[in-house]
């Protein structure tokens, strides 16, 4: 049923969690305090390699007229959209640049390559998401009311096809599901909906999807179809398939964030009262990393680091990297677990927990308190209730406190031995 | 609260989209960038264009420093050339923001403009600022030191109402201190450009210096003295002869009343002259510019809340957030998450500084700040 009780699910004292607070408190502290002049340069260059990408991309589309060219320029304008998108506008977005004091890269000013407003981005995403971050009832990014993505939520007869198909259909349209998410179309139809506040974000959105659709599939095929190389209708088709590799990429990179394995779910009650370190631990708790080297960090907009992303959502990207190593720490010394792995393998199992969830509960195995994509403190109920575990809280030779790693190691053992023993 | 509530009275700030309409003065250019967006949105043109050279864009006035001249030993005259969008017709006196890149953010400072408007005709296209190095100014002594010809800087559209009109009055006084000559050297740069110094006695310049080594522009007015009757110049160097006491003012000036008066100095001077000219009831003869940018921040002691845009005003304290205090207000404040996370309350801060609750750092003026999680520190006006 989703965690309910951070301190209780994580074994950690109050006293615990503060200290944990203080300790992230520190991170933040010395990256704020050393950002500087290697930072800004690096966003600069990144936002003129970008678009120097861009135009390069857009030039072989209108020059070439082979094959190759045409896939060269489809694919090379696909990754300059993905970095705009992803290692750009979501971080630029967050304020992770707006210590710069530069109107041209700041929260405030950038508008996105992509048909949702970043006025919406920055409601939906930015507050919605990251302060309730995997809320059940609060986070609309669990499943996007569309996707069942964890136990917690109720079967419905459309998750039977409609799991897989529309998670098939978000990962192709992705920028169109970003861009609807504010307009929430689901209570437009059951009239539900705040009618003055729905055609103020309906013409905002519109507005911005039509700019993005002119220049796509308009104004630049009308361009080059000027170039004897190109014609009217092959930049269109680059266009949308371009789109279509950034939505694709984007839509991986986000899922694996907080829907692989271990990825904690949380109910309304986390919230109530939670103090700094409850909410460092449910940011944590929440979210899932991939293992990730150089050019595969840059290419998801170091969401590689989602862990540390939603630790500190307005730190530079580019420093995410090294605060990773420190948060590592962290987690060892307070036994938490820190959820990473091979990127295939991350994004294999949000499709796993999404196809077996479009079945009805009673052809799943596991409960709501101890499932890959969701857990609850209930699960070390076992550890009471078996003393022949002989799971105390101290570990008897190391006289080291046990936390939820050893816990869930415990657990999993346990149910292990049950298993094989029938 | 339920999420719907949440979603009901969020209030995110819109995006600010470029403001390009001080570029309408060149129709055709704006014709053909409004075609060119077509293709660049949501960039503009001038965002790609600007990669190549950074002059070439009018979303933020930029120039290239050209030139820095040592003027004494702490101060120095900065030629910069401004790129695309900037308006040549500013009037003499008036003051330019810079903005200056400095451990990989943007500072801003005010400096009166030296050089003399181009008006209608074509002059040569750069205007300069001459800055004093202040003795705890980290950006006054790196514009003094540190630039080098060929740095970009950001401006702001000249402003301010300290100007010579035009023509210029026939009996005019330039009480000066220190680098308050640089506006008024604007001034007479443009008198002299136009024509517009008189006949002997029309213009007296009262100029106060630590000592004579320290005179700004002292060749220059020098000269003016050889070569034009009409202009009188008195420096006093103030190590030696102390400073200049008003109430004696007519010893140097005896038809000071009669005159127009510009007075740039330190602000106990400018108190000075101020009471003076109001207890012979000559306020309106008397244009006074007050350098009060490098005010230090007041470290978290709460103050006065303006809110620019609504014209509302709240004292707050030191713990108060400006989102609260402009809510108490009554002003409609962006907000989001009101926990420092989600940019959506960011707006800009106009004048004062303000302080992070959350780390104890002060933001600038012409900064943006989140204001669900600053506090007033000293005085402060933002834009919402």
């Amino acid at each position: 049923m989703a965690i309910t009780d951070v301190p209780a699910f994580t074994h950690l004292t109050d006293a615990d969690i503060e200290n944990l607070g203080f300790e992230l408190d520190a991170i933040r502290a010395d990256i704020e305090d050393s950002r500087g002049e290697r930072d800004s340069r690096y966003i600069h260059r990144t936002i003129a390699a970008q678009r120097a990408l861009e135009v390069a991309g857009r030039l072989m589309l209108a020059a070439g007229s082979r094959r190759s060219a045409w896939w060269a320029g489809t694919v090379t304008l696909g990754v300059a959209k993905i970095i705009e998108n992803m290692e750009i506008g979501h971080n630029v977005m967050h304020g992770q640049w707006d210590w710069m004091n530069d109107p041209e890269i700041h929260s405030s000013t950038w508008e996105w390559d992509m048909s949702g407003s970043s006025k919406h981005w920055r409601f939906t995403h930015n507050f919605m998401h990251h302060k309730y971050t995997n809320i059940l009832g609060m986070d609309d990014d669990v499943g996007y009311g569309v996707i069942r993505v964890t136990r917690d939520q109720r079967w419905k007869p459309f998750n039977l096809v409609g799991n897989l198909l529309f998670n098939t259909l978000l990962a192709i349209g992705f920028e169109w599901g970003v861009g609807l998410q504010h307009l929430e179309l689901g209570k437009i139809s059951k009239g539900r909906d705040d009618r003055a506040a729905t055609l103020v974000r309906v013409r905002e959105f519109g507005i911005k999807a039509a700019h993005q659709l002119i220049k796509d599939y308009v104004a630049y095929p009308a361009l080059t179809s000027l170039s004897p190389a190109a014609t009217y209708k092959s930049t269109v088709k680059a266009n949308a398939i371009a789109n279509v590799i950034r939505n694709v990429w984007a839509n991986a990179v986000i899922f694996c964030g907080h829907f692989p394995d271990g990825a904690d779910k949380f109910t309304k009650t986390d919230m109530v009262g939670e103090t700094k370190g409850q909410w460092y631990l449910r940011q944590m708790l929440g979210s899932a990393n991939f293992d990730a080297g150089p050019s595969l960090r840059f290419m998801s907009g170091n969401l590689c680091h989602q862990i540390e992303h939603h630790l500190y959502p307005d730190l530079p990207s580019n420093r995410l990297h090294e605060i990773g190593v420190r948060v590592r720490e962290v987690c060892e010394k307070y036994d938490l677990p820190y959820t990473t792995g091979n990127f295939a393998v991350q994004y294999g199992k949000t499709w796993r927990t999404i196809a077996k969830l479009s079945l009805p509960d009673k052809y799943l195995r596991d409960t709501a308190d101890d499932a890959p994509e969701t857990r609850s403190e209930r699960m070390f109920e076992v550890l009471q209730s078996n003393p022949e575990l002989g799971y105390t809280a101290t570990d008897p030779t190391t006289g080291r406190r046990r936390g939820l790693n050893t816990a869930i190691a415990t657990v999993r053992a346990w149910r292990r031995d049950k298993r094989s023993a029938k | 609260m339920a999420k719907h509530e949440v979603k009901l009275s969020a209030n995110v700030a819109d995006t600010i989209r470029p403001d390009l309409a001080r570029v309408n003065q060149h129709p055709a250019w704006h014709a053909l960038r409004s075609v060119a967006e077509r293709i660049t949105t949501p960039l503009l043109p001038d965002d790609y264009l600007k990669l190549a050279n950074p002059l070439w864009s009018a979303r933020e006035l930029r120039g290239r420093v050209l030139e820095v001249r040592r003027e004494t030993l702490d101060s120095a005259t900065l030629v910069i050339k401004p790129g695309w969008g900037f308006r040549f017709d500013y009037e003499p006196g008036q003051y330019v923001g810079i903005g200056v890149l400095m451990d990989g953010r943007w500072r801003w400072r005010s400096y009166s403009l030296t050089s003399t408007p181009a008006g209608s005709q074509r002059g040569e296209r750069t205007i300069t600022i001459t800055v004093k190095a202040m003795p705890e100014g980290f950006l006054s002594s790196h514009l003094v030191g540190g630039v080098m010809p060929g740095t970009i800087v950001r401006l702001a559209a000249p402003q301010g109402n300290f100007v010579m009109p035009d023509p210029a009055p026939s009996s005019v006084l330039f009480l000066t201190a220190g680098s308050g000559v640089t506006p008024v050297m604007s001034m007479l740069r443009t008198l002299t450009r136009r024509g517009q110094i008189g006949g002997p006695g029309s213009i007296v310049h009262v100029h106060s210096a630590p000592t004579e080594a320290d005179v700004l522009f002292a060749g220059e007015l020098a000269e003016l003295v050889n070569t034009h009757d009409g202009y009188r110049l008195s420096v006093r160097a103030t190590r030696a002869e102390g400073r200049l006491d008003l109430a004696r003012l007519d010893d140097v000036v005896p038809d000071w009343r009669e005159r127009q008066t510009w007075a740039c100095g330190p602000e106990g001077m400018l108190d000075e002259a101020q009471r003076l000219w109001a207890s012979e009831g000559l306020q309106d003869r008397l244009h006074l510019e007050r350098f009060a940018a490098s005010r230090a921040a007041a470290r978290g002691t709460g103050g006065t809340v303006t809110f620019e845009r609504s014209g509302k005003s709240f004292e707050a304290d030191a713990a108060t957030s400006l989102m609260d205090a402009g809510e108490q207000a009554g002003v409609q404040m962006p907000f989001g998450c009101r926990m420092g996370i989600c940019q959506s309350c960011v707006v800009g801060l106009l004048e004062g500084h303000v302080k992070d609750l959350r780390t104890g750092a002060e933001h600038e003026p012409g900064s943006r700040v989140q204001t669900c999680i600053s506090a007033a520190s000293g005085d402060c006006v933002l834009d919402v």
